[in-house]
């Protein structure tokens, strides 16, 4: 059985598949479900989110048919509350804590905060109000979801904020890295513009380090956050990486995000890596009709970095895991096209550093053959050292170094959030973990800034 | 944000929602807790001789999954010496000046006993009072609380004592086990009554254990009938604040109480013609930290209708309740069935054929699907099928264009009566 025949796929109207899976909650299942949790008082959920909702209140509020104040519940602790509805992985998260658990089924906290931030976004509605200018500016570097999130939180507390965002459309990951059938950009937008309603500047096409100098950052305002994220998947190193039809995972999402095309249409597909974006990369793979897709990986299931829900939704949508598998050649034909990708088998070997086994060559054995049309490599992601490098930021490997109270990085005029600062220890890399940090980093430098007038005065 | 802030016979407050003199505002504690809430006043719990309470005092009703549909109490008034209630409504007033703090107030139906408490509590700096004639349980076999608020004479005296001496607004408290709940509430104001607040509980006995063949609930085996409150009261609260409401000799505000769960229902209330409302089961159900969806709730409300302050809604409805005589007659509304919503569960179809009209009918289409179907001709707009269809929008009311103007029950009496005096004119 192929990817067709499992699925809802059409090959026709390949658009179609890029439609959001779930279609939300109705009216009345919403107002059932909310009317099924029990109200909670410092209730589990706000304590496993990681912006601390106030969970339960939201969810009252649906009950009681106030739903702008039901998604202004939401967005005040999560200024990316509409997004993370979708992409959260509630299960380990708000749903995961839920009492219910341990008596009935846990709350569909997830699609509840969906179908409040839904009517927020369908009825156009501009939930807060900047606060009283004091005076001070603030540049932030990127606009993803930590820097919207120090964005929405300095305007509130009446900073004058200007947003450096080398990309055409502000919301990062959300508005170009997660799959559309997951998170349409009119969200993330949505989002955006609630940023921008509270006077911030968002500078699209900017990419600092070229379009605007780090200096002229770092002189004109009283502080700046770095929040820029990860760059591209890196190379594999190995023969054929250059050829026509390997592709990057994250650029292979962003291109679906913007515009389907039916270049994959009839193709076989190889995913090289077994993380969300690796899933993401063989899902829209899928859905641009291609008629097989395998997963590479080079460890085995229980290794996959790719949620358990994110690992279901790939195996519905027919793509084939081949575990303990590692690229050794990409192969091309006289035009320079993919034709196959030459693989050998590996075992799991000692622990590395970081505890996981290390995968190691089965010696011996013999390599072999797929006969692909595509490869798409997501493995990770890069870093922006060289931008980090320019603001003059000590760093391991580009994850910047910050002080973990203050998020001041060795520079103390520059702060970082984000996955910028994800990794060697640093936090976790979830939109939602990018989120808090934003909001923390712009308590920082509230603190920061009006200590020192304070202490001036 | 619209203007939430109320004016009830003189007694101010932040927004329309006080706690009701009950368990919930026992204590200076409580009531700070729960003006830090939000809360807009609090009834202090009733004052008065102290008394001895019983172990097991609550029970509730669920229904059909839903915990505290209904709640039952066999507490009674304070029972905490007064001078510590005294002094903790002095602090808590001091603390929250803006916030209104009631007492209530119930003592043995003699003039100096009434002149005394009223004297001691307004001492303390309490905005109003609220004269507790309401309590069905323990209270009334001793001659007070429902036993003194069912008959009309000492309702209208016992205010007038109080009104002899205070000095702040009166409210009077009125009790629902009575017939004709606008007779006590105008004895309440022949005595001088600034305002009325109604419901009081509801005699009632929450259930027996089938099991043990104990009452819910039992004091070592023995039970006793207690008061009756919650989402269940709704309905008869609302109808009893709308009586009075419409009925020309009872023209002081009420406060509603009974039920309130949400903004929603405070709409409702303000609509019928409260001016502010009380909560007592909700708060006990989920803390007093309710109030904040529903002040958000109500103002995003008011908002959304453009309306700047309660002025806007309370009373609006009252001229739409009337008594049946002034139904039109000739109004009609048939029930329309969405099929393309309609998830075919046949339970508009079986309440209709068992216990209505019998104009529903099941139909099979040329696919051999099946359908539902009214006869408008032969349906009476009863809403039954409307009530029990579990999916929204599968069943609309809609309205069918009478060919005759509007009628009234009482207008064609009237007709019919002038016919008939014409025609005895005739005769003679």
């Amino acid at each position: 059985m192929n990817a067709k025949s499992s699925t809802n796929i059409s090959l026709v109207d390949l658009k179609k598949n890029f439609e959001e899976v779930h279609p939300g909650l109705s009216n009345q299942e919403a107002i059932e479900e909310a009317n099924r949790c029990l109200y909670c008082y410092d209730a589990p959920c706000i304590t496993a989110c990681p912006t601390g909702i106030d969970i339960p209140t939201f969810i009252k509020k649906i009950a009681s048919e106030n739903l702008k104040g039901s998604a202004k519940t939401i967005m005040t602790s999560n200024p990316i509350g509409a997004s993370c509805a979708r992409v959260c992985p509630t299960e380990e998260l708000c749903e995961g804590a839920c009492v219910l658990n341990h008596s009935t089924k846990p709350i569909m906290i997830g699609n509840l905060q969906r179908f409040a931030t839904d009517w927020a976004i369908k009825n156009e509605q501009v939930l807060f109000k900047a606060g009283q200018k004091n005076g001070k500016k603030v540049a932030i570097v990127g606009g993803g979801p930590a820097g919207l999130s120090a964005a929405r939180e300095l305007a509130l507390l009446g900073y004058q904020v200007t947003i450096f965002e080398a990309e055409k459309e502000a919301g990062g990951l959300n508005t170009y890295g997660i799959v559309s059938f997951r998170l349409p950009q009119v969200i993330s937008f949505w989002e955006v513009d609630q940023v921008k309603s509270l006077d911030v500047e968002i500078r699209t096409n900017t990419r600092v380090g070229k379009d605007v100098s780090v200096n002229e950052l770092t002189e004109n305002y009283d502080a700046v956050i770095l929040a820029i994220g990860m760059s591209s998947v890196p190379q594999l190193g190995i023969d054929g990486e250059d050829l026509d039809g390997v592709y990057d995972a994250i650029d292979f999402v962003k291109e679906t995000k913007e515009k389907v095309s039916d270049h994959l249409l009839g193709k076989r597909v190889v995913v090289i890596g077994a993380g969300n974006t690796a899933i993401d990369g063989a899902t829209c793979s899928v859905r641009l009709g291609a008629e097989n897709v395998k997963i590479l990986y080079r460890r085995t299931e229980a290794e996959m970095t790719a949620y358990d829900f994110e690992y279901e939704f790939a195996k519905q949508d027919g793509v084939e895991f081949r575990w303990l598998t590692a690229p050794k050649r990409i192969i091309g034909d006289e035009n320079g096209k993919v034709t196959a990708i030459e693989c050998i088998k590996m075992k799991l070997g000692e622990p590395d550093e970081g505890g996981r086994r290390r995968p190691v060559p089965v010696e011996g054995s013999e390599f072999f053959t797929l006969q692909v049309d595509a490869v798409i490599k997501a493995i990770g992601q890069s870093r922006y050292i060289q931008l980090i490098e320019q603001f003059g930021l000590e760093h391991d490997g580009g994850v910047v170094k910050i002080n973990g109270e203050t998020f001041q990085t060795s520079n103390e005029k520059i702060f970082a959030c984000g996955d910028v600062i994800f990794g060697k220890g640093q936090g976790e890399a979830m939109v939602v973990s990018a989120t808090q940090q934003g909001k923390e980093t712009a308590y920082a430098i509230h603190k920061q800034l009006f200590k020192q007038v304070t202490e001036t005065a | 944000m619209a203007d939430l802030r109320i004016d009830l016979a003189g007694i101010k407050s932040p927004n329309p929602f006080w706690l009701a003199s009950a368990p919930p505002t026992n204590s200076g504690y409580q009531v700070q807790r729960a003006f830090e809430a939000g809360w807009g006043g609090a009834v202090w719990k009733t004052l008065g001789d102290p008394i001895l309470n019983v172990s097991s005092r609550f029970a509730a009703v669920s229904f059909n999954g839903q915990k505290v549909a209904g709640f039952n109490n066999i507490e009674l008034i304070t029972d905490r010496p007064l001078e510590v209630n005294l002094k903790e409504i002095y602090e808590t007033k001091k603390r929250f000046p803006n916030h209104a703090i009631i007492a209530s107030l119930m003592v043995e139906p003699k003039q100096e006993k009434w002149h005394e408490i009223v004297k001691r509590v307004e001492d303390v700096g309490v905005d109003g009072l609220e004269l507790n004639f309401g309590c069905p349980h323990g209270m009334a076999e001793r001659g007070m609380g429902a036993a003194s608020g069912q008959v009309p004479e000492l309702v209208e005296k016992q205010t007038y004592w109080v009104k002899e001496v205070a000095q702040t607004p009166v409210i009077v408290k009125l009790t629902p086990n009575i017939t004709d709940i606008t007779v006590t509430a105008e004895s309440a104001v022949q005595g001088g009554a600034d305002a009325i607040s109604m419901i009081n509980t509801i005699n009632s006995l929450a259930g027996v254990d089938i099991d043990t063949w104990n009452t819910i609930p039992h004091v070592a085996g023995k039970g006793a009938h207690g008061g009756y409150c919650g989402p269940a009261v709704k309905p008869i609260a609302l109808n009893m604040v709308a009586e009075c409401a419409r009925n020309p000799r009872i023209n002081v505000p009420i406060s509603g109480i009974g039920g309130i769960s949400n903004w929603k229902d405070t709409v409702e209330y303000l609509l019928m013609g409260a001016t502010g409302v009380q909560i007592c089961t909700a708060a006990m159900h989920h803390g007093f930290r309710i109030v904040e969806d529903m002040i958000e709730g109500l103002s995003n409300y008011l908002d959304e209708k453009g309306i700047a302050s309660l002025d806007g809604i309370i009373g609006k409805s009252v001229k739409r309740y009337s008594d049946w005589g002034n139904l039109d007659l000739n109004y009609k509304v048939v029930a329309k069935i969405n099929n393309d919503v309609c998830i075919n569960c046949n339970k508009c179809h079986i309440a209709c054929e068992d216990t209505s009209h019998q104009c529903i009918d099941m139909l099979k289409d040329g696919n051999g699907n099946d359908y539902l179907q009214v006869r408008e001709e032969d349906c009476v707009g009863c809403n039954l099928c409307s009530i029990v269809c579990p999916v929204d929008g599968a069943i609309d009311m809609v309205e069918v264009k009478s060919e005759h103007p509007p009628m009234t029950w009482n207008e064609r009496q009237a007709a019919i009566g002038s016919v008939q005096s014409c025609e005895v004119d005739i005769i003679k």
